[in-house]
């Protein structure tokens, strides 16, 4: 079990986060998603095909790897499509284990996503598939304005289940943007009628789901080092009754509470990516737990967060709601928290 | 010896020597050290201490393989633990050469016993409060206080002491380290009862007792630095569970209810569920230290965050096991009854939640300190311990 980044990684991280810090500060996230800053994150950074197979002009890197990557993004609550594209990489390569070949290989969308040409975006809501074309209704596809590629499973004519992947500027496609609680990533109303759609091979049997969850808690672990970031910084400089905020114990010992939080996050999404990469046997329970346990934290962390800012953190021009409102979404991203519980009962118990 | 050949032997070697899980336990203390010296011979006592003071000169890696291993056996090593968690490391890490000739291997044989006598009734939270008095006269010092809340005393044959050598500096600054004979006149070790019934703790007085200099650790005056050397230690052994059971024998926890509770019901579930995410939680937080360790990452003041979560779910586990249970597990005799008395003991023992809160806040998101009149007055001119 690897549960401490290794040189590399942590050489990824630095470069993520020092391109981050200058290409999208945080007074810039408002603004929302920026081509520009995205293919650069591809084009210097090769992100969107970190997990995708060398021969297909990817990293071939692990899920490790694209936490490590997924925790900056998350930190500085980046607007746009990675995310999403991270997911639709990881549908996309199916439950195969780190640098293998894709189980359902489309060499142009994944050459796409890896070269940073093509954004793409995932949903769970199976579509029905006819002879090439696809239809159904993805309520709340995340980045779906943002995407030009929605992946999806569906099933085919005979009822097999399959992966699909459909172009979201194409005919047969209607997108509704939706007003979302997370000014910094939108999500959007797909409707899909006739859509034409490319068949890339029957779905995976396991491991997608597991592995979004594993992506998302690598998200989660960024945003709440952040916010206990910004609210540790605030508590050295706020002074209330003559002395810093932070030298109060009501308030120093709720933020070594968070600490502790923090730690045991970064344990479970560490011991999470390297089941996904190393111990497929081990990956149900350790997604299960990550979504579970870091999930919560990272809501309950931003939370905090905010209210230890006092009235300031409760305006509009403060930057503590937006990561509030990440913290939230992110929580319920992949379904009420109660499935992750339910999950992991089903495994443990 | 590769890594999977080492863990092969100290299984086998723990088959043939570790005593089972229903052995009576007779004779504890001899028994211990009978157990500890065979350890010892064995070359699994001081895995990772140095060669030359009796260790093996290991690294983690061994001593965590070790550890695995023995997790299945409850090794009778508990009178051992202050020696080997705290006191024995401050040896190694602070004190003389001739020290750690004389001391370590005896405790690493177990053939001593060790206790470590820090906190008093008046300095608790605030150890470096403490009013022992330790006073030289010529090569030797002479000791007259008294200390409480000390583990295996009743047993041990040496004790780590803190004793106040300068009142007329400020409290942390007229401090000394020493190592007490436990055995010498004017010791005196009374039991404490715990709340459980058990008295595994003691107070000790020391009424005029004699300490060569050659068993001072450390500086004169120094002796605070040497005792965050120990609590250091402490802290660190306390959350990887140095010296205890393993989670096997716990009656409340997550494998222990899951054989015992109606798993069918949904609200026992998703409290099942509760205790597993935060048991993980935890574990995988100490692994995580662990392997920093291996790295050369010194988990420093971190070692407080997990020694605050292993006392918060020390208590969260007997109280929800005891919900779960239900009538029985009030019973005295049931082990439930034992674990729920004995859960508050690792919110207070080692440092209280509160402190630990303190010292994460100070030392590892580096917080502003409160204001405090105790750093820069003369300790004769303070206010300690309880003022009516």
């Amino acid at each position: 079990m690897k549960l401490v980044l290794s040189e590399e990684q942590r050489q990824l991280r630095e470069a993520v986060r020092g391109f981050l810090r200058t290409a999208s500060p945080l007074p810039k996230v408002r603004e929302g998603y920026d081509p520009q800053v995205y293919a650069r994150l591809n084009g210097e950074l090769g992100l969107a095909g970190l997990i995708i197979p060398e021969e297909y002009g990817g990293a071939g890197a692990g899920l490790a790897e694209l936490a490590v990557a997924l925790e900056e993004t998350g930190a500085a609550l980046l607007p746009g499509p990675f995310l999403a594209t991270s997911f639709a990489a990881i549908a996309l390569t199916g439950g195969a284990a780190a640098g293998q070949a894709a189980v359902p290989a489309d060499k142009e969308l994944l050459a796409g996503i890896a070269e940073g040409r093509i954004t793409a975006t995932f949903t769970e809501t199976e579509l029905s598939c006819d002879d090439g074309t696809v239809s159904g209704t993805p309520a709340q596809v995340l980045s779906g304005m943002d995407a030009d590629v929605l992946v999806a499973p569906a099933r085919d004519g005979g009822g097999a289940p399959v992966l699909v992947a459909v172009e979201l500027s194409g005919p047969g496609v209607t997108r509704t943007a939706l007003d979302t609680l997370d000014l910094t990533r939108g999500q959007a109303r797909v409707v899909l009628e006739g859509a034409p759609a490319r068949v890339l091979g029957p779905a995976p049997e396991s491991g997608i789901r597991d592995r979004l969850c594993v992506a998302l808690a690598a998200e989660q672990l960024g945003v709440m080092r952040a916010a206990l970031d910004a609210i540790v910084a605030y508590a050295k400089i706020r002074v209330a009754f003559g002395r810093y905020i932070g030298s109060y114990q009501g308030v120093k010992h709720k933020l070594a509470d968070m600490h502790c939080k923090l730690e045991q996050a970064e344990s479970i999404v560490r011991y999470a990516a390297w089941a996904a990469d190393e111990a497929p046997e081990e990956l149900p329970g350790a997604a299960a737990l990550a979504q579970a346990y870091v999930g919560r934290a990272c809501f309950e962390v931003a939370r905090d967060h905010l209210l230890l800012h006092g009235g300031i953190g409760f305006t509009w021009e403060h930057d503590a709601h937006l990561f509030y409102k990440r913290a939230k979404a992110d929580e319920v991203l992949l379904g009420p928290p109660r499935l992750h519980r339910a999950r992991l009962a089903q495994l443990v118990v | 010896m590769d890594l999977a050949e080492y863990r092969r032997a100290a299984r086998a070697w723990l088959q043939e020597n570790a005593p089972s899980h229903d052995d009576p336990g007779a004779d504890g203390v001899a028994r211990a050290k009978e157990f500890m010296a065979r350890l010892y011979d064995a070359g699994y006592s001081g895995i990772t201490w140095p060669e030359r003071w009796g260790g093996q000169g290991l690294t983690q890696a061994e001593e965590r393989a070790f550890a695995a291993e023995a997790r299945d056996y409850v090794l009778p090593t508990y009178v051992f633990s202050i020696g080997l968690g705290m006191t024995g490391p401050t040896l190694v890490d602070r004190g003389t050469d001739e020290q750690r000739e004389r001391f370590v291997r005896p405790l690493l044989r177990g053939e001593e016993i060790w206790c470590q006598l820090f906190s008093e009734p008046g300095a608790g939270s605030d150890v470096a409060s403490l009013q022992t008095r330790a006073e030289r006269d010529g090569d030797t010092w002479i000791v007259n206080g008294q200390k409480v809340w000390t583990s295996v005393a009743h047993h041990a044959d040496w004790g780590l002491l803190l004793a106040r050598t300068d009142v007329d500096v400020p409290k942390h600054r007229g401090l000394t380290m020493f190592v007490v004979d436990m055995h010498h006149p004017g010791v005196t070790v009374r039991p404490l009862k715990d709340m459980s019934g058990r008295s595994n703790f003691n107070e000790i007085f020391f009424d005029n007792v004699t300490i060569p200099d050659e068993h001072r650790v450390g500086e004169v005056n120094d002796g605070w630095s040497v005792a965050v050397t120990t609590l250091l230690h402490e802290r660190l052994s306390i959350s990887a569970g140095v010296g205890m059971g393993g989670q096997r024998d716990n009656p409340a926890s997550f494998e222990t209810l899951r054989q015992t509770v109606d798993t069918s019901d949904p609200l026992v579930r998703d409290e099942l569920v509760e205790l597993h995410i935060r048991s993980r939680a935890l574990a995988l937080f100490n692994q995580r230290l662990a392997q920093e360790t291996r790295a050369g990452i010194f988990p420093g003041a971190r070692g407080s965050a997990a020694k605050l979560l292993l006392a918060e779910l020390t208590l969260f586990q007997a109280d929800l096991a005891t919900r779960l249970v239900g009538p029985e597990s009030v019973l005295a005799d049931h082990p439930l009854a034992q674990a729920i008395s004995l859960a508050p003991g690792m919110s207070l023992g080692g440092g209280t939640n509160e402190i630990m809160r303190n010292i994460v806040g100070d030392r590892v998101l580096n917080l502003p300190p409160e204001p405090r009149v105790d750093k820069t007055m003369p300790f004769k001119e303070l206010k300690v311990g309880t003022q009516e």
